[in-house]
Protein backbone atom coordinates (compact mmCIF):
# COMPACT_ATOMS: atom_id res chain seq x y z
CA UNK A 1 0.00 0.00 0.00
CA UNK A 2 1.44 3.44 -0.89
CA UNK A 3 2.60 5.51 2.06
CA UNK A 4 0.18 8.42 1.50
CA UNK A 5 -3.09 6.56 1.88
CA UNK A 6 -5.04 6.38 5.13
CA UNK A 7 -3.67 3.49 7.22
CA UNK A 8 -6.32 0.95 8.05
CA UNK A 9 -6.43 -2.12 10.21
CA UNK A 10 -4.03 -0.94 12.88
CA UNK A 11 -6.71 0.71 15.03
CA UNK A 12 -9.22 -1.92 16.31
CA UNK A 13 -12.36 0.09 15.39
CA UNK A 14 -11.04 0.59 11.85
CA UNK A 15 -10.40 -3.13 11.24
CA UNK A 16 -13.38 -3.27 8.87
CA UNK A 17 -11.46 -1.00 6.48
CA UNK A 18 -8.74 -3.61 6.04
CA UNK A 19 -11.23 -6.01 4.47
CA UNK A 20 -11.19 -6.31 0.66
CA UNK A 21 -12.94 -3.52 -1.22
CA UNK A 22 -15.74 -5.76 -2.56
CA UNK A 23 -16.75 -6.94 0.94
CA UNK A 24 -20.33 -5.76 1.66
CA UNK A 25 -19.40 -4.75 5.21
CA UNK A 26 -16.59 -2.58 3.93
CA UNK A 27 -18.81 -1.00 1.24
CA UNK A 28 -21.32 -0.05 3.94
CA UNK A 29 -18.61 1.18 6.27
CA UNK A 30 -17.05 3.38 3.57
CA UNK A 31 -20.44 4.77 2.51
CA UNK A 32 -21.53 5.58 6.07
CA UNK A 33 -18.20 7.13 7.06
CA UNK A 34 -18.14 9.25 3.92
CA UNK A 35 -21.70 10.47 4.50
CA UNK A 36 -20.92 11.38 8.12
CA UNK A 37 -17.76 13.29 7.21
CA UNK A 38 -19.43 15.11 4.30
CA UNK A 39 -22.55 16.05 6.26
CA UNK A 40 -20.39 17.36 9.10
CA UNK A 41 -18.48 19.51 6.59
CA UNK A 42 -21.62 20.85 4.91
CA UNK A 43 -23.48 21.44 8.18
CA UNK A 44 -20.61 23.30 9.82
CA UNK A 45 -20.14 25.52 6.75
CA UNK A 46 -23.86 26.35 6.71
CA UNK A 47 -24.04 27.08 10.46
CA UNK A 48 -20.80 29.04 10.72
CA UNK A 49 -21.46 31.25 7.71
CA UNK A 50 -25.14 31.91 8.41
CA UNK A 51 -24.70 35.16 10.43
CA UNK A 52 -22.58 36.70 7.67
CA UNK A 53 -25.06 35.59 4.97
CA UNK A 54 -27.95 37.09 6.92
CA UNK A 55 -26.08 40.39 7.23
CA UNK A 56 -25.57 40.34 3.45
CA UNK A 57 -29.26 39.68 2.83
CA UNK A 58 -30.37 42.46 5.17
CA UNK A 59 -27.97 44.85 3.48
CA UNK A 60 -29.16 43.77 0.00
CA UNK A 61 -32.77 44.52 1.04
CA UNK A 62 -31.80 47.95 2.39
CA UNK A 63 -29.92 48.63 -0.83
CA UNK A 64 -33.05 47.85 -2.84
CA UNK A 65 -35.14 50.13 -0.61
CA UNK A 66 -32.65 53.00 -0.93
CA UNK A 67 -32.37 52.51 -4.71
CA UNK A 68 -36.11 52.29 -5.30
CA UNK A 69 -36.48 55.45 -3.23
CA UNK A 70 -34.32 57.16 -5.85
CA UNK A 71 -30.94 57.29 -4.10
CA UNK A 72 -28.37 55.32 -6.10
CA UNK A 73 -25.95 53.70 -3.67
CA UNK A 74 -23.13 51.31 -4.37
CA UNK A 75 -21.24 50.24 -1.25
CA UNK A 76 -22.42 49.09 2.14
CA UNK A 77 -21.54 52.27 4.07
CA UNK A 78 -23.42 54.47 1.56
CA UNK A 79 -26.47 52.24 1.78
CA UNK A 80 -26.52 52.37 5.60
CA UNK A 81 -25.98 56.14 5.64
CA UNK A 82 -28.71 56.85 3.07
CA UNK A 83 -31.09 54.46 4.80
CA UNK A 84 -30.61 56.19 8.17
CA UNK A 85 -30.81 59.65 6.65
CA UNK A 86 -33.86 59.32 4.39
CA UNK A 87 -35.92 56.26 5.20
CA UNK A 88 -38.54 56.19 7.94
CA UNK A 89 -39.70 52.66 8.80
CA UNK A 90 -43.25 52.32 10.14
CA UNK A 91 -45.41 49.31 10.84
CA UNK A 92 -48.70 49.47 8.97
CA UNK A 93 -51.95 47.81 10.01
CA UNK A 94 -53.24 46.65 6.62
CA UNK A 95 -56.97 46.46 7.52
CA UNK A 96 -57.25 49.96 8.96
CA UNK A 97 -54.55 51.54 6.81
CA UNK A 98 -53.19 53.25 9.96
CA UNK A 99 -49.67 53.04 11.35
CA UNK A 100 -49.23 50.85 14.39
CA UNK A 101 -46.40 52.15 16.55
CA UNK A 102 -46.97 49.71 19.41
CA UNK A 103 -44.41 47.27 17.93
CA UNK A 104 -40.83 48.17 17.03
CA UNK A 105 -40.45 47.69 13.25
CA UNK A 106 -36.70 46.98 13.62
CA UNK A 107 -37.21 43.47 14.97
CA UNK A 108 -40.38 42.72 13.00
CA UNK A 109 -40.23 39.61 10.81
CA UNK A 110 -43.01 39.70 8.20
CA UNK A 111 -42.53 36.09 7.15
CA UNK A 112 -42.77 34.85 10.75
CA UNK A 113 -45.90 36.98 11.26
CA UNK A 114 -47.49 35.51 8.12
CA UNK A 115 -47.03 32.00 9.57
CA UNK A 116 -48.46 32.90 12.99
CA UNK A 117 -52.28 32.48 13.10
CA UNK A 118 -52.52 35.14 15.83
CA UNK A 119 -50.88 37.77 13.65
CA UNK A 120 -52.17 36.84 10.20
CA UNK A 121 -55.25 35.80 8.32
CA UNK A 122 -55.80 32.81 6.04
CA UNK A 123 -56.95 33.75 2.53
CA UNK A 124 -59.56 31.78 0.63
CA UNK A 125 -58.18 30.53 -2.72
CA UNK A 126 -60.45 32.88 -4.75
CA UNK A 127 -59.32 35.89 -2.70
CA UNK A 128 -55.67 34.95 -3.07
CA UNK A 129 -54.50 35.64 -6.63
CA UNK A 130 -50.89 36.10 -5.48
CA UNK A 131 -50.99 32.64 -3.82
CA UNK A 132 -49.57 33.82 -0.52
CA UNK A 133 -52.04 31.65 1.52
CA UNK A 134 -51.77 33.78 4.69
CA UNK A 135 -51.58 37.54 4.89
CA UNK A 136 -49.87 39.17 7.88
CA UNK A 137 -51.95 41.77 9.76
CA UNK A 138 -49.06 44.23 9.80
CA UNK A 139 -46.18 44.89 7.40
CA UNK A 140 -43.32 47.37 7.57
CA UNK A 141 -43.52 50.26 5.08
CA UNK A 142 -40.68 52.61 4.25
CA UNK A 143 -41.40 56.32 3.86
CA UNK A 144 -39.36 59.13 2.38
CA UNK A 145 -40.56 62.51 3.66
CA UNK A 146 -40.13 66.00 2.36
CA UNK A 147 -40.96 68.07 5.42
CA UNK A 148 -44.14 66.55 6.80
CA UNK A 149 -45.29 65.48 3.36
CA UNK A 150 -44.69 61.90 2.16
CA UNK A 151 -42.62 62.01 -1.03
CA UNK A 152 -42.39 58.25 -1.60
CA UNK A 153 -44.03 55.28 0.10
CA UNK A 154 -42.16 51.99 -0.41
CA UNK A 155 -44.44 49.02 0.09
CA UNK A 156 -43.31 45.39 0.43
CA UNK A 157 -45.07 43.15 -2.09
CA UNK A 158 -44.78 39.43 -2.69
CA UNK A 159 -46.49 36.60 -4.51
CA UNK A 160 -45.89 33.37 -6.35
CA UNK A 161 -44.30 33.29 -9.81
CA UNK A 162 -43.44 30.05 -11.58
CA UNK A 163 -41.14 28.26 -9.13
CA UNK A 164 -40.89 30.56 -6.18
CA UNK A 165 -42.24 33.46 -4.19
CA UNK A 166 -41.11 36.80 -5.59
CA UNK A 167 -40.27 39.38 -2.92
CA UNK A 168 -40.04 43.02 -3.88
CA UNK A 169 -40.93 46.62 -3.23
CA UNK A 170 -43.42 48.86 -4.99
CA UNK A 171 -42.69 52.56 -4.62
CA UNK A 172 -45.56 55.04 -4.97
CA UNK A 173 -45.44 58.83 -4.93
CA UNK A 174 -47.10 60.75 -2.08
CA UNK A 175 -50.33 61.01 -4.12
CA UNK A 176 -50.80 57.27 -3.54
CA UNK A 177 -51.33 56.71 -7.27
CA UNK A 178 -48.18 57.30 -9.32
CA UNK A 179 -45.67 54.46 -9.42
CA UNK A 180 -42.09 55.63 -8.92
CA UNK A 181 -40.47 52.21 -8.99
CA UNK A 182 -40.72 48.45 -8.63
CA UNK A 183 -37.93 46.11 -7.65
CA UNK A 184 -37.49 42.48 -6.65
CA UNK A 185 -34.78 41.38 -4.24
CA UNK A 186 -35.45 37.69 -3.83
CA UNK A 187 -36.83 35.04 -6.16
CA UNK A 188 -35.99 31.59 -7.49
CA UNK A 189 -37.18 32.01 -11.07
CA UNK A 190 -35.36 30.44 -14.02
CA UNK A 191 -31.98 32.07 -14.68
CA UNK A 192 -32.02 33.72 -18.11
CA UNK A 193 -35.85 33.64 -18.39
CA UNK A 194 -37.90 34.46 -15.28
CA UNK A 195 -35.09 36.42 -13.69
CA UNK A 196 -35.93 39.40 -15.92
CA UNK A 197 -37.87 40.71 -12.90
CA UNK A 198 -34.58 41.75 -11.31
CA UNK A 199 -33.43 43.49 -14.50
CA UNK A 200 -33.29 47.28 -13.85
CA UNK A 201 -34.22 48.06 -17.49
CA UNK A 202 -37.52 46.18 -17.14
CA UNK A 203 -38.18 47.58 -13.65
CA UNK A 204 -37.71 51.09 -15.05
CA UNK A 205 -40.78 50.61 -17.29
CA UNK A 206 -42.99 50.91 -14.20
CA UNK A 207 -41.78 54.41 -13.42
CA UNK A 208 -44.54 56.96 -14.04
CA UNK A 209 -47.34 54.40 -14.46
CA UNK A 210 -50.65 54.89 -12.68
CA UNK A 211 -51.72 52.32 -10.10
CA UNK A 212 -55.47 53.14 -10.03
CA UNK A 213 -58.11 54.31 -12.49
CA UNK A 214 -60.57 57.19 -11.86
CA UNK A 215 -62.93 54.88 -9.96
CA UNK A 216 -60.09 53.89 -7.63
CA UNK A 217 -59.83 50.32 -8.91
CA UNK A 218 -56.30 48.85 -8.99
CA UNK A 219 -55.24 48.62 -12.64
CA UNK A 220 -51.44 48.44 -12.62
CA UNK A 221 -50.40 45.23 -14.37
CA UNK A 222 -48.27 43.30 -16.79
CA UNK A 223 -49.88 42.41 -20.12
CA UNK A 224 -49.06 39.98 -22.87
CA UNK A 225 -48.75 41.06 -26.49
CA UNK A 226 -47.19 44.48 -25.99
CA UNK A 227 -48.56 47.74 -24.63
CA UNK A 228 -50.24 49.94 -27.25
CA UNK A 229 -49.00 53.44 -26.40
CA UNK A 230 -52.07 54.97 -28.07
CA UNK A 231 -54.55 53.14 -25.86
CA UNK A 232 -55.82 54.92 -22.74
CA UNK A 233 -54.98 51.81 -20.69
CA UNK A 234 -51.27 52.16 -21.53
CA UNK A 235 -50.79 54.31 -18.44
CA UNK A 236 -51.46 51.26 -16.25
CA UNK A 237 -49.62 48.66 -18.30
CA UNK A 238 -46.14 47.20 -18.70
CA UNK A 239 -45.02 44.58 -21.24
CA UNK A 240 -44.73 40.97 -20.15
CA UNK A 241 -41.59 39.12 -21.17
CA UNK A 242 -41.67 36.38 -23.81
CA UNK A 243 -40.57 32.98 -22.55
CA UNK A 244 -41.52 33.85 -18.98
CA UNK A 245 -45.31 33.94 -19.11
CA UNK A 246 -45.91 32.52 -15.64
CA UNK A 247 -43.40 34.81 -13.95
CA UNK A 248 -44.97 37.80 -15.76
CA UNK A 249 -48.42 36.65 -14.67
CA UNK A 250 -47.14 36.27 -11.09
CA UNK A 251 -46.00 39.90 -11.07
CA UNK A 252 -49.35 41.01 -12.53
CA UNK A 253 -51.33 39.11 -9.89
CA UNK A 254 -49.26 40.20 -6.93
CA UNK A 255 -49.56 43.86 -7.97
CA UNK A 256 -53.34 43.46 -8.26
CA UNK A 257 -53.54 41.80 -4.89
CA UNK A 258 -51.37 44.23 -2.94
CA UNK A 259 -53.01 47.32 -4.48
CA UNK A 260 -56.46 45.92 -3.64
CA UNK A 261 -58.57 46.16 -0.48
CA UNK A 262 -56.90 43.09 1.04
CA UNK A 263 -53.49 44.68 0.56
CA UNK A 264 -52.50 48.32 0.78
CA UNK A 265 -55.89 49.59 -0.48
CA UNK A 266 -57.01 51.19 2.83
CA UNK A 267 -53.62 52.87 3.39
CA UNK A 268 -53.41 54.18 -0.19
CA UNK A 269 -56.97 55.55 -0.06
CA UNK A 270 -56.03 57.42 3.10
CA UNK A 271 -52.89 58.72 1.40
CA UNK A 272 -54.87 59.83 -1.66
CA UNK A 273 -57.49 61.59 0.47
CA UNK A 274 -54.92 63.36 2.64
CA UNK A 275 -52.70 64.30 -0.31
CA UNK A 276 -49.59 62.62 1.02
CA UNK A 277 -49.93 63.65 4.64
CA UNK A 278 -50.00 60.53 6.76
CA UNK B 1 9.52 19.52 -8.84
CA UNK B 2 10.85 17.10 -11.44
CA UNK B 3 10.12 17.07 -15.17
CA UNK B 4 7.26 14.63 -14.91
CA UNK B 5 5.49 16.72 -12.28
CA UNK B 6 5.98 19.87 -14.34
CA UNK B 7 4.39 18.10 -17.26
CA UNK B 8 1.38 17.05 -15.14
CA UNK B 9 0.97 20.65 -13.97
CA UNK B 10 1.42 22.53 -17.24
CA UNK B 11 0.18 20.11 -19.90
CA UNK B 12 -3.53 20.95 -19.29
CA UNK B 13 -2.94 24.67 -19.86
CA UNK B 14 -2.53 24.40 -23.64
CA UNK B 15 -1.55 20.92 -24.78
CA UNK B 16 -4.36 19.06 -23.02
CA UNK B 17 -6.74 21.89 -22.22
CA UNK B 18 -10.01 20.72 -20.65
CA UNK B 19 -12.09 23.15 -22.73
CA UNK B 20 -10.36 23.41 -26.11
CA UNK B 21 -9.08 19.81 -26.43
CA UNK B 22 -11.28 17.70 -24.13
CA UNK B 23 -14.27 20.01 -24.75
CA UNK B 24 -15.54 19.64 -21.16
CA UNK B 25 -17.01 22.26 -18.81
CA UNK B 26 -18.63 24.15 -21.67
CA UNK B 27 -21.88 24.98 -19.84
CA UNK B 28 -20.31 27.32 -17.30
CA UNK B 29 -17.88 28.68 -19.91
CA UNK B 30 -20.91 29.87 -21.90
CA UNK B 31 -23.03 31.00 -19.01
CA UNK B 32 -20.82 33.08 -16.72
CA UNK B 33 -18.44 34.77 -19.16
CA UNK B 34 -20.47 37.88 -20.08
CA UNK B 35 -18.47 39.79 -17.44
CA UNK B 36 -14.91 39.28 -16.21
CA UNK B 37 -15.50 39.60 -12.43
CA UNK B 38 -17.94 36.68 -12.08
CA UNK B 39 -15.74 34.61 -14.41
CA UNK B 40 -12.74 35.10 -12.12
CA UNK B 41 -14.77 33.99 -9.10
CA UNK B 42 -16.06 31.02 -11.09
CA UNK B 43 -12.47 30.01 -12.04
CA UNK B 44 -11.45 30.23 -8.41
CA UNK B 45 -14.49 28.25 -7.25
CA UNK B 46 -13.95 25.49 -9.80
CA UNK B 47 -10.20 25.27 -9.10
CA UNK B 48 -10.77 25.01 -5.33
CA UNK B 49 -13.38 22.26 -5.79
CA UNK B 50 -11.18 20.45 -8.33
CA UNK B 51 -8.04 20.49 -6.15
CA UNK B 52 -9.86 19.53 -2.94
CA UNK B 53 -11.89 16.76 -4.56
CA UNK B 54 -8.88 15.30 -6.36
CA UNK B 55 -6.87 15.37 -3.14
CA UNK B 56 -9.67 13.78 -1.09
CA UNK B 57 -10.42 11.09 -3.66
CA UNK B 58 -6.75 10.26 -4.15
CA UNK B 59 -6.29 10.03 -0.36
CA UNK B 60 -8.95 7.35 0.01
CA UNK B 61 -8.52 5.77 -3.44
CA UNK B 62 -7.43 2.37 -2.10
CA UNK B 63 -10.55 2.13 0.04
CA UNK B 64 -13.17 3.16 -2.52
CA UNK B 65 -15.19 0.05 -3.47
CA UNK B 66 -15.43 -0.08 -7.28
CA UNK B 67 -19.20 -0.55 -7.38
CA UNK B 68 -19.99 2.63 -5.39
CA UNK B 69 -17.06 4.59 -6.83
CA UNK B 70 -19.07 7.19 -8.80
CA UNK B 71 -21.43 7.90 -5.92
CA UNK B 72 -18.49 8.31 -3.51
CA UNK B 73 -16.87 10.80 -5.90
CA UNK B 74 -20.08 12.75 -6.44
CA UNK B 75 -20.74 12.92 -2.68
CA UNK B 76 -17.30 14.41 -2.09
CA UNK B 77 -17.63 16.84 -5.01
CA UNK B 78 -21.16 17.91 -4.03
CA UNK B 79 -20.14 18.57 -0.41
CA UNK B 80 -17.21 20.71 -1.53
CA UNK B 81 -19.42 22.65 -3.96
CA UNK B 82 -21.96 23.39 -1.21
CA UNK B 83 -19.18 24.65 1.06
CA UNK B 84 -17.78 26.88 -1.71
CA UNK B 85 -21.29 28.18 -2.49
CA UNK B 86 -21.90 29.01 1.19
CA UNK B 87 -18.55 30.83 1.41
CA UNK B 88 -19.36 32.88 -1.70
CA UNK B 89 -22.78 33.80 -0.28
CA UNK B 90 -21.09 34.98 2.90
CA UNK B 91 -18.13 36.86 1.41
CA UNK B 92 -18.97 37.67 -2.24
CA UNK B 93 -22.74 38.13 -2.06
CA UNK B 94 -23.23 40.29 -5.18
CA UNK B 95 -21.15 38.04 -7.43
CA UNK B 96 -22.72 34.89 -6.01
CA UNK B 97 -26.11 36.34 -7.00
CA UNK B 98 -24.82 36.93 -10.55
CA UNK B 99 -23.43 33.38 -10.74
CA UNK B 100 -26.82 32.11 -9.46
CA UNK B 101 -27.08 28.38 -10.18
CA UNK B 102 -23.76 28.00 -11.93
CA UNK B 103 -21.72 27.55 -8.75
CA UNK B 104 -24.07 24.72 -7.75
CA UNK B 105 -23.68 23.25 -11.23
CA UNK B 106 -19.94 22.72 -10.62
CA UNK B 107 -21.16 19.39 -9.18
CA UNK B 108 -22.06 18.29 -12.70
CA UNK B 109 -19.04 19.91 -14.35
CA UNK B 110 -17.41 17.10 -16.30
CA UNK B 111 -13.90 18.39 -15.62
CA UNK B 112 -14.21 17.65 -11.88
CA UNK B 113 -15.62 14.13 -12.17
CA UNK B 114 -13.41 13.53 -15.21
CA UNK B 115 -10.19 14.24 -13.27
CA UNK B 116 -11.41 12.17 -10.33
CA UNK B 117 -12.14 9.17 -12.57
CA UNK B 118 -9.21 9.51 -14.95
CA UNK B 119 -6.46 10.60 -12.59
CA UNK B 120 -7.09 10.87 -8.84
CA UNK B 121 -8.42 7.32 -8.58
CA UNK B 122 -5.10 5.85 -9.79
CA UNK B 123 -2.48 8.35 -8.65
CA UNK B 124 -0.92 9.54 -5.37
CA UNK B 125 -2.11 12.71 -3.65
CA UNK B 126 0.73 15.02 -4.74
CA UNK B 127 0.38 14.19 -8.43
CA UNK B 128 -3.43 14.41 -8.20
CA UNK B 129 -3.22 17.90 -6.71
CA UNK B 130 -0.83 19.01 -9.46
CA UNK B 131 -3.09 17.52 -12.13
CA UNK B 132 -6.15 19.25 -10.63
CA UNK B 133 -4.28 22.54 -10.35
CA UNK B 134 -3.20 22.22 -13.99
CA UNK B 135 -6.74 21.58 -15.18
CA UNK B 136 -8.00 24.46 -13.04
CA UNK B 137 -5.47 26.71 -14.77
CA UNK B 138 -6.45 25.37 -18.20
CA UNK B 139 -10.13 26.06 -17.51
CA UNK B 140 -9.34 29.49 -16.06
CA UNK B 141 -7.15 30.48 -19.03
CA UNK B 142 -10.00 29.90 -21.48
CA UNK B 143 -12.66 31.45 -19.23
CA UNK B 144 -10.60 34.59 -18.66
CA UNK B 145 -9.85 34.92 -22.40
CA UNK B 146 -13.52 34.51 -23.35
CA UNK B 147 -14.75 36.82 -20.59
CA UNK B 148 -12.20 39.52 -21.43
CA UNK B 149 -13.28 39.51 -25.09
CA UNK B 150 -16.99 39.44 -24.23
CA UNK B 151 -16.90 42.19 -21.63
CA UNK B 152 -14.63 44.41 -23.73
CA UNK B 153 -16.63 44.07 -26.94
CA UNK B 154 -20.05 43.76 -25.32
CA UNK B 155 -19.88 46.52 -22.72
CA UNK B 156 -16.62 48.36 -23.50
CA UNK B 157 -15.42 47.74 -19.93
CA UNK B 158 -13.07 45.43 -18.05
CA UNK B 159 -13.97 44.51 -14.45
CA UNK B 160 -16.49 47.35 -14.70
CA UNK B 161 -13.88 50.01 -15.59
CA UNK B 162 -14.55 51.73 -18.94
CA UNK B 163 -11.86 50.91 -21.52
CA UNK B 164 -13.55 51.68 -24.86
CA UNK B 165 -15.59 54.89 -24.69
CA UNK B 166 -19.15 54.09 -25.77
CA UNK B 167 -21.03 56.19 -28.34
CA UNK B 168 -23.82 56.79 -25.83
CA UNK B 169 -21.25 58.47 -23.55
CA UNK B 170 -19.84 60.51 -26.46
CA UNK B 171 -17.09 58.01 -27.40
CA UNK B 172 -16.50 56.03 -30.59
CA UNK B 173 -17.33 52.44 -29.65
CA UNK B 174 -20.75 50.98 -30.38
CA UNK B 175 -21.09 47.94 -28.06
CA UNK B 176 -21.88 44.61 -29.68
CA UNK B 177 -24.99 43.30 -27.93
CA UNK B 178 -24.42 39.77 -29.22
CA UNK B 179 -21.34 39.53 -26.98
CA UNK B 180 -23.58 39.70 -23.91
CA UNK B 181 -25.58 36.66 -25.05
CA UNK B 182 -24.50 33.04 -24.60
CA UNK B 183 -24.11 32.25 -28.36
CA UNK B 184 -21.14 34.63 -28.62
CA UNK B 185 -19.23 32.38 -26.19
CA UNK B 186 -19.86 29.47 -28.58
CA UNK B 187 -18.31 31.47 -31.41
CA UNK B 188 -15.33 32.60 -29.35
CA UNK B 189 -14.61 29.12 -27.98
CA UNK B 190 -14.95 27.68 -31.51
CA UNK B 191 -12.49 30.23 -32.86
CA UNK B 192 -10.13 29.52 -29.95
CA UNK B 193 -10.21 25.78 -30.67
CA UNK B 194 -9.44 26.54 -34.32
CA UNK B 195 -6.57 28.85 -33.35
CA UNK B 196 -5.03 26.35 -30.88
CA UNK B 197 -5.25 23.52 -33.43
CA UNK B 198 -3.65 25.65 -36.12
CA UNK B 199 -0.82 26.46 -33.71
CA UNK B 200 -0.49 22.84 -32.52
CA UNK B 201 -1.61 20.55 -35.37
CA UNK B 202 -1.03 17.49 -33.13
CA UNK B 203 -4.36 18.29 -31.46
CA UNK B 204 -6.33 17.85 -34.68
CA UNK B 205 -8.31 14.63 -34.39
CA UNK B 206 -8.12 12.06 -37.17
CA UNK B 207 -11.37 11.89 -39.12
CA UNK B 208 -13.35 8.88 -38.04
CA UNK B 209 -14.44 8.14 -41.59
CA UNK B 210 -13.50 9.24 -45.08
CA UNK B 211 -15.92 10.10 -47.81
CA UNK B 212 -15.18 7.70 -50.64
CA UNK B 213 -14.68 9.58 -53.88
CA UNK B 214 -16.62 7.95 -56.69
CA UNK B 215 -15.63 8.86 -60.23
CA UNK B 216 -18.13 6.86 -62.22
CA UNK B 217 -21.67 6.31 -61.08
CA UNK B 218 -21.50 2.61 -61.98
CA UNK B 219 -18.78 2.09 -59.35
CA UNK B 220 -21.12 3.26 -56.66
CA UNK B 221 -23.36 0.25 -56.93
Amino acid sequence: MPADTVPAGRVPGLRIFSRPNDDPGKILAVAITLCLVCSLLVASAAVLLKPQQERNQALAIRKQIVNVAGYPAADADQVEALFRQHIETRLLDLDSGEFDDSIDPAGYDTRAAARDPARSRALAPEADPAKIKRRPDRVPVYLVREGEHIKTAILPVYGYGLWSTLYGFLALAGDGRTVTGLTFYEHGETPGLGDFISNPAWQAKFRGKQAFDEQGRPRLGVIKGGVDPASPAARYQVDAVAGATLTSRGVDKLLHYWLGDQGFGPFLKRLQAQGGNA
Amino acid sequence: MNREEKQILFEPVVDNNPITLQVLGICSALAVTAKLAPSLIMCLALSVVLVCSSAAISLIRNHIPTNIRIIVQITIIASLVIVVDQVLRAYAYEISKQLSVFVGLIITNCIVLGRAEAFALQNPVRESILDALGHGMGYSTILILVATLRELLGSGTLLGHPILRLTRDGGWYEPNGLMLLAPSAFFIIGLLIWAVRTWKPAQVEKSQYRIHVVHRSTEAY
